[in-house]
């Protein structure tokens, strides 16, 4: 345990200590949920929709957003360690490879975490309220930091493939996709364009901004949670899996 | 490297930018994945937007869509290529170039034609999956010229308003220095709804915002119902002169420490 506690410690430090990290995963998603709001606050109006205010609505979009920028964090640090020949050090020694693992993965827990905080605090300030109370805070916490999770083993995984910085920048293109091509801006059955409807239904992130979503908007829908939790619960054991096993490789390299 | 007029140097720093560019498959995907993205989430994600009361654009949502993520695809082509600029001085190519140019002016030019072509790029490609998706252009031949001139204007303006900063800065640094004001100035306009339809201190940003008369003359120019012509081509006009003096102003600067 001390092992991974000293990784997690210095991963913690390393990545709260970088404001250029930090600032932008919170500025920019509060900032677009602020240009949204104004923006589309019309969308309301539409027959069907689900609270007559967009922030409301709005509001599970930074959580997600905030675990992208958590995935190129990762991806960052891990890229880093490699390219520096930290990880070539680490080798050497009888540190275990989950170990290693789980210290990395914890400073994208403790950034998670600090987004997850800020964003229930300006729901609270600006919006209405979380509809499941007190207790439904905790589980929108515990469901972002399950998301962070699973962007952040996702950015893991890519680094220590392809063990350079740039090959993680080039994905998180791919990331904002899987945001874009989701149920962000209206939900999933006032989506009129069929094929962007089914491509929203297949989109594991559509669930997870719903499962948020049911918790600021509708209060406790079991369902919402039930598939919030499954899709990124499911991808973050999928990622951690293959990140391990890249780490497995990359340590034989060395 | 011969000292060469304004024109070899131009198409020689044309040439070295669009070949770095166009053989980097990540500069290359970038610049056209953005525009593709905010066009797919926005114009297939929220068209029924278009059903809410006192949205009133002829061409259908797809084409409204359209308007903004032209003009995006234009300005991103002229902010990414003036992140090259900071590149080359961080590498040391830009005091080698300074060296060996003459006229110093060639070398703006041939980073905006290279801009130029990169804009064209994301810009084909745009339009070519707006088609397929059903983009209705309304417009007369001149509108379309109309439009496409004021998206190769917003790129001049962003390709020099970058390279002033670039040239002042000096390194990758600059990157955000550059970006953040395009970012702004694109999205505090009446990106999703027409104007009347903005809510809270973004219709307030957009009232002084000029990309709003811009982008409300490029959707008009679509929608063959042309607005607000001249008073978007006197602000995109007043920008491009502001900026080619910015740019000169930071040539200057580079030039004194080159």
């Amino acid at each position: 345990m001390s092992e991974v506690a000293l990784l997690a410690q210095r991963s913690v430090v390393r990545t709260l200590r970088q404001p250029a990290m930090v600032v932008p995963s919170l500025v920019f998603p509060l900032l677009l949920l602020s240009i949204n709001t104004s923006g589309l606050e019309t969308a309301t109006h539409l027959p069907g929709f689900p609270t007559n205010s967009y922030f409301q609505f709005a509001l599970a979009i930074p959580f997600i957003q905030g675990a992208l920028f958590s995935a190129n964090s990762a991806g960052t640090n891990v890229a880093s360690d490699i390219e520096s020949g930290f990880l070539n050090r680490l080798a050497l020694t009888p540190l275990r490879r989950v170990s290693l693992m789980l210290g990395q993965l914890t400073g994208i827990l403790a950034l998670g975490l600090i987004q997850a905080l800020t964003f229930v605090v300006v729901g609270l300030a600006f919006g209405d309220g979380i509809a499941a109370g007190p207790a439904g805070v905790v589980v929108l916490v515990l469901l972002s930091l399950t998301i962070s999770l699973a962007f952040g083993a996702i950015g893991a995984f890519v680094a220590l493939r392809a063990g350079n910085g740039e090959a993680v920048q080039g994905t998180f293109p791919l990331f904002f996709a899987a945001l874009f091509l989701s149920s962000m801006s209206l939900p999933r059955d006032l989506i009129e364009t069929d094929w962007f409807r089914t491509v929203a239904t297949w989109n594991p992130v559509s669930y997870m901004l719903e499962g948020i979503r049911s918790l600021v908007i509708e209060g406790w829908d079991a369902e919402a949670l039930a598939l919030g939790f499954a899709c990124a619960g499911g991808i973050a054991l999928i990622a951690v899996a293959a990140a391990g096993s890249a780490l497995r490789t990359r340590m034989v390299r060395t | 490297m011969s000292r060469g007029s304004f024109f070899s140097v131009a198409r020689a720093v044309a040439w070295r930018n669009i070949h770095n560019w166009a053989t980097n498959p990540a500069l290359v995907i970038p610049g056209v994945l953005f525009p593709m993205f905010f066009f797919t989430a926005f114009a297939g994600g929220l068209s029924r937007i278009d059903n809410v009361p006192g949205f009133d654009y002829g061409a259908g949502y797809t084409t409204f869509v359209y308007g903004f993520v032209l003009l995006q695809a234009a300005t991103f082509g002229g902010v990414f290529s003036s992140f090259s600029i900071a590149r080359d001085f961080e590498s040391g190519f830009s005091r080698r170039l300074m060296l060996g140019a003459a006229n110093r002016g060639g070398i703006v030019a041939g980073y905006w034609i290279a801009a130029l072509v990169r804009a064209l790029t994301n810009i084909g490609v745009i339009t070519v999956v707006a088609l397929l998706v059903g983009l209705e252009v309304h417009g007369s031949g001149i509108d379309i010229v109309g439009l496409y001139t004021l998206a190769f204007l917003m790129n001049a303006f962003a390709l020099l308003f970058g390279t002033g900063v670039a040239m002042r800065l000096r390194t990758m640094q600059a990157g955000p220095a550059i970006q953040t004001p395009a970012f702004l100035l694109l999205f505090l306009a009446p990106v999703w709804v027409p104007y009347d339809l903005l809510t809270g201190w973004v219709q307030a940003a957009a009232s002084v915002n000029p990309l709003t008369l811009v982008l409300e003359a490029g959707r008009g120019f679509l929608a063959g119902d042309p607005t607000k012509v001249l008073p978007a081509f006197a602000v995109v006009a007043l920008l491009v002169s502001v900026s080619v003096l910015w740019a000169r102003g930071g040539l200057r600067s580079a030039e004194r420490v080159a």
